[in-house]
């Protein structure tokens, strides 16, 4: 048999992704010891960092705030070029001029979330206490302790109602906690492909995925930072293996099929014969380049905990009692990762509360991923249901 | 329920008209400003958007994927859902009207959509095709085919309308159910009410279709 080849080594070195670690190429908000942030766990986490992107211009009632938030994988780097990768916006196709959420007519925030390690505070920063990075002594985070720090931040730049919080998958789960903790802060709600729990299967595939981390000998339990190596070899199988539950059998068919990559006839070999092979090689080892291991066990973990309902004793309608949130509820039909069956419970639990809610259902092929794609129906439903709650809150969406 | 307590609605014909369809116009002169309404069946949201301008409160459901989309890309608060099965997840009194609006005919269990009905609201408004009409009681006596007309074309085999009834029919359901007719008006086929002089069988014959306003009855 021929030589295989495995997942090539980052073209990045762990110190130039460390970098944005500590030293940010976005804005920073620091929280000294006087403002520690509350962890679900007990701890309280202090001091710490929130790196966070702007786009837009607050208005003078400071009433057209849009907070986006970032899923598992994505950070702050929401609608300009990525400092590390050189990419473009992740969500570009929503965010940015002539898009529904447009800075000409809002004040767009995207922080990196607390565990993250695009600059906020995470397993990959400095514990100041010891002068080492965290690793596995950075406490456990949550959803909530994320939507808690960016209170904090919109605290701290002065707004008191956010105009609209949007995220999707993670950030959708985000979106929801905003609105279960503080409903009063958020004008309107837009949740997209997402639940208000974590389920089993999707607990699995997360575990999956740190298993397959913690199996490469560079992970050094957590500890590979002090040795200056990454665990890319894990961390890219954990991110191959998560693709897959992004896209769906007919995505990866149409796009793939059982086409060769570069030959004609098989080679008997390990070697990626199959286009799919390469594309998910590709998939696992351009992410190693961005994203910290530790960091990808601690953000799933908080995906695993999320259970809005279980936090208001077991009825998920209690957790939206009396709300005034505007809310967008949308799910993609080939998304089996969250599924539309868990919309339509947060729906249901929705309109048990007698909020205000609109559930769309986009007809796609393209699976989990379809949020982040050029999804035309998405988008027009994205606008026009942000533009009637513009109108309702009196902002001045004209062109300006 | 005798036939003279129900009593056709005043000043509908002199409504503004503008692009809406009468039946619409009909429900919306029925709801009062301010309230907050559950359209059940809403289709493309025409009725919601005259509801919301005239300062209503309008959630929606809607039972196509395609129809959702329309609505939610107008801005309106539209839900995917089904009359049949999800009206159970909406608690008592959330809702000031619940309209179902030329959807009552197309649900399995019309008894215990209407009864959902007005579970969910203090009132219900009901507009529905009249079976009765003199056309589909001729297609059927003269030409022995199921009727189809201007408003209802389907085929037999292919429509979505499985529980048709005449007027009469449905206000024998509300009196079985002690449903309260607070309302009724018939319309004609071009969507003219039925001038309320004329007896009940009048507009059991020359209705086209009817809108009731519904609320609980007071019987044990």
């Amino acid at each position: 048999m021929g030589s295989v080849k495995s997942i090539p080594s980052p073209a990045i070195s762990a110190d130039e992704r460390s970098h944005e670690v500590d030293h940010p190429s976005s804005l920073v908000a620091h929280f000294g010891t006087e403002q520690p942030l509350r962890l679900d766990c007990g701890v309280d986490l202090s001091p710490f960092q929130i790196a966070y992107q702007t786009y837009g211009e607050l208005n003078a009632d400071r009433s057209n705030a849009v907070m986006i938030c970032h899923a598992l994988t994505g950070d702050q780097h929401v609608a300009n070029v990525h400092p590390v990768t050189g990419k473009p916006g992740w969500w570009e196709t929503l965010v940015g001029p002539g898009r529904p959420i447009d800075p000409k007519h809002y004040f767009i925030i995207c922080s990196n979330v607390i565990g993250g390690c695009m600059g906020s505070t995470g397993p990959a920063s400095i514990n100041p206490a010891t002068g080492k990075v965290w690793g596995l002594d950075f406490p456990v985070i949550t959803i909530p302790d994320m939507v808690r720090a960016q209170a904090m931040l919109i605290d701290r730049l002065g707004i008191d109602t956010l105009f609209a919080v949007v995220g999707g998958s993670m950030g959708g789960m985000q979106v929801l906690q905003w609105t279960a903790a503080y409903p009063e802060r958020v004008y309107s709600a837009l949740a997209i492909a997402c639940a208000t729990r974590h389920s089993a299967q999707n607990i699995a595939f997360h575990e999956l995925g740190r298993q397959a981390v913690m199996a490469d000998p560079d992970w050094h339990g957590g500890g590979y930072a002090d040795r200056g190596i990454h665990p890319h070899r894990g961390l890219a199988v954990a991110r191959m293996a998560a693709h897959i539950t992004y896209l769906s059998d007919a995505a990866l068919h149409r796009k793939f099929g059982r086409r060769m990559q570069d030959r004609e006839l098989p080679t008997f070999s390990f070697d990626a014969d199959f286009q799919v092979e390469s594309y998910l090689r590709y998939q696992g080892s351009s992410f190693v380049e961005r994203f910290d291991a530790n960091s990808y066990l601690y953000l799933t973990r908080a995906m695993d905990y999320f259970d809005i309902a279980a936090d208001h004793g077991g009825v998920l309608a209690k957790a939206f009692a009396d709300i005034k949130t505007r809310f967008c509820v949308v799910s993609f039909t080939s998304d089996w990762l969250f599924p539309t069956s868990e919309s339509r419970a947060l729906v249901h639990a929705l309109n048990a509360s007698s909020a205000r809610v609109s559930f769309a259902e986009i007809e796609t092929d393209r699976g989990h991923d379809a949020f982040l794609l050029d999804v035309p129906e998405f988008f027009d439903i994205s606008r026009a249901f942000l533009q009637s709650a513009g109108k309702a809150r009196g902002l001045n969406l004209e062109d300006r | 329920m005798s036939v003279q307590e129900v009593l056709p609605l005043n000043g509908v014909a002199t409504a503004p008209s503008g692009d809406y369809r009468a039946d619409h116009r009909l429900v919306a002169e029925m709801v009062k400003p301010g309230s907050k309404v559950l359209d059940v069946g809403c289709g493309d949201g025409d009725l919601l958007q005259l509801l919301e301008t005239r300062g209503i409160d309008g959630r929606g459901i809607e039972l196509s994927r395609e129809g959702v989309n329309r609505c939610v890309a107008k801005g309106l608060a539209v839900v995917q859902g089904d009359a049949d099965t999800d009206l159970v997840n909406y608690p008592d009194d959330a809702f000031d009207y619940v309209i179902l609006s030329q959807t009552l005919q197309a649900t399995r269990q019309p008894k215990v959509v209407l009864e959902n009905l007005l579970r969910i609201g203090r009132r219900a408004i009901v507009s529905f095709p009249n079976f009765g009409f003199w056309k589909m009681r001729l297609q059927l006596l003269i030409g022995g085919h199921m009727p189809r007309t201007e408003n209802l074309p389907a085929t037999w085999y292919d429509t979505a309308n499985i529980h048709f009834c005449t007027i009469k029919d449905f206000v024998q359901l509300c009196d079985e159910i002690n449903v309260k007719m607070e309302r009724s008006v018939a319309l004609d086929l071009y969507g003219r009410p039925v001038p309320l002089n004329l007896p009940w069988w009048v507009w059991n014959m020359f209705g086209e279709q009817a809108v009731f306003l519904l609320s609980r009855g007071g019987r044990k």
